[in-house]
């Protein structure tokens, strides 16, 4: 059953996409990757409406004290195995929010990341070859 | 019976999460209440602990999309503690990224427009043609966005002069397109029928909210920071001020289709009549003192103030956003309204937003409709006006 599962997650991953707090800008550049030039949904990449239905999860931006409770929710929601890819130089590492207030750190201090994709946003290329590469290691 | 659909954090109209929570009768939207906060990451305190050259690059990112109109409100704050402006050159080459990055926010709006009433078309064909422009932002200023182009004194970057046929041919290209965007969307009967009358904000509805940018010009309220307060290259290029009286979704797109156009005239003057010389004058020392600094950024005026005590770093930051208010007059402009249309009127003010659908309604605590089913309400609305002009 669990080999028919990524079997399944290898030909055409379905994404979700969450963002925390994010600034946008990866998020238009995640909307881009279905846009015409791109065009993701040829290799069966479908961005979804539900977490309940993901495949992975496209996280972007920085986790704040009032989103947390929120983002790992929708993590316990996907069905497992989930990949998490973290975009963007936020989700990977807090960097310049580090003296925030009200920000508690990275993805990977919460939940397990299977990607990394940096980058301010990182290009669209580098968002496909993220996602390949972590339906490689499968 | 009253109901209640909360959208959000997690909705199909923000990138940003941001809580709506509409309250409707049946079909109509009765209230609208407005939680906001999602975002909050402290930009105002971080301002604080950084040095005023590195604070350019954090107020960068407050937000993707504008991501000129920030560091440009906050450089211009700055240069008024210093009294100094910039060159003329740094201001031309300013005000081109500045009008490039409407052109390329507006063209956002209006595909993410055309998804929610199920005209794909639309958001196909319109990001197409966004594609260059970022190519642009790239060859100019080495990033698709987040560009950096500001910088206390000047400009970071120079325009090199033979880039400027490649900008030049580019705007051809969008000139014709965006002809041909305005009047395919104009004289489709199926959009004007989803548009028109839709969302209505009355022009003292506006000003009583204190709308901004692109929503209060489609109310007939004119404001534009470019006209009443011209800073830069602003008061040396001839443009006009789009302003619509009707106030509905379709004369915020109308608003936003002419500015395009608007904007290609400013950037081909600005490549006309730039001048040779300096793109920076040196800052060496920030004098204790306080200033303000204002743009127009897409959705409308952003404000920033600075106050320094003549150390190295601010010792306070204001930044005040155009989405702020705009968002606020959601609650009079989608009242009375049906749930299909509820999408639509949120997004028309064009807060940033994206496709992540996660709504639920509720009925005596059982879910009815998720955000999906808020996006099908909408197209199917569209399907039946389509199925009407066909008989």
């Amino acid at each position: 059953m669990g080999n028919a599962k990524l079997w399944g997650l290898k030909k055409s991953p379905w994404v979700f996409h969450l963002a925390a707090a994010p600034c946008n800008n990866c998020d238009i550049e995640i909307l881009d990757l279905i846009a015409p030039r791109w065009d993701v949904e040829r290799f069966g990449i479908v961005l979804i409406g539900s977490p309940r239905h993901a495949d992975a999860l496209l996280v972007t931006g920085v986790i704040n004290r009032k989103t947390l409770p929120r983002v790992l929710r929708v993590y316990e929601q996907t069905p497992k195995p989930c990949l998490v890819i973290a975009i963007g130089a936020c989700a990977c590492s807090p960097n310049i929010f580090t003296p925030s207030y009200n920000v508690v750190g990275p993805y990977d201090k919460h939940m397990p990341v299977d990607v990394y994709i940096p980058g301010c946003p990182p290009k669209p290329e580098t968002m496909i070859m993220g996602i390949i590469k972590a339906l490689k290691r499968l | 019976m009253r109901r209640i659909v909360p959208i959000g954090p997690y909705h199909p109209l923000q990138e940003e999460p941001e809580f709506f929570k509409l309250i409707v009768e049946g079909e109509k939207v009765v209230d609208l209440e407005i939680n906001i906060g999602y975002n909050h990451r402290g930009h105002e305190f971080i301002s604080q602990t950084l040095t005023w050259d590195q604070v350019s690059f954090l107020v960068e990112r407050i937000c993707g999309i504008c991501s000129d109109s920030h560091p440009y409100a906050y450089v211009l704050a700055v240069e008024d503690i210093v009294h100094i402006t910039a060159p003329p050159r740094a201001q031309y080459i300013r005000t081109i990224i500045g009008e490039l990055e409407r052109i390329h926010s507006h063209y956002l709006w209006l595909g993410l427009a055309g998804h929610f009433i199920g005209y794909n078309t639309v958001w196909m064909w319109v990001w197409r043609y966004r594609e260059p422009l970022l190519d642009l932002f790239e060859l100019i200023m080495g990033n698709r966005n987040h560009y950096a182009i500001n910088k206390i004194g000047g400009a970071r970057r120079d325009i090199l002069p033979e880039d400027y046929p490649k900008i030049e041919k580019y705007l051809d290209l969008l000139e014709k397109k965006n002809t041909m965007f305005t009047n395919a969307i104009l004289d489709d009967p199926v959009i004007r029928a989803r548009l028109e009358n839709v969302g209505v904000l009355t022009k003292e509805d506006a000003i009583a909210y204190a709308v901004t940018g692109p929503t209060a010009r489609g109310s007939g309220y004119a404001c534009d920071v470019r006209k009443d307060d011209p800073y830069d290259a602003y008061d040396k290029v001839d443009w006009n001020m789009v302003v619509f009286p009707e106030g509905d979704v379709l004369a915020k797109a109308k608003v936003r289709l002419i500015e395009c156009h608007e904007s290609i005239k400013i950037v081909r003057q600005c490549l006309k009549d730039m001048p040779d010389g300096p793109i920076e004058t040196r800052v060496d020392e920030i004098p204790p003192g306080e200033g303000i600094g204002r743009h127009e950024a897409p959705r409308g005026e952003v404000f920033h103030y600075v106050r320094s005590d003549g150390s190295n770093m601010p010792v306070r930051h204001k930044v005040r956003a155009p989405s702020y208010m705009n968002i606020a007059s959601n609650v009079v402009a989608v009242r009375g309204y049906s749930i299909a249309d509820a999408a639509l009127v949120l997004a028309a003010v064009d807060p940033c937003y994206c496709c992540t659908e996660r709504t639920f309604v509720y009925e005596n605590g059982k879910k009815k409709y998720s955000g999906q089913d808020l996006l099908r309400l909408s197209w199917k609305k569209t399907e039946d006006i389509k199925r009407r002009y066909k008989k």
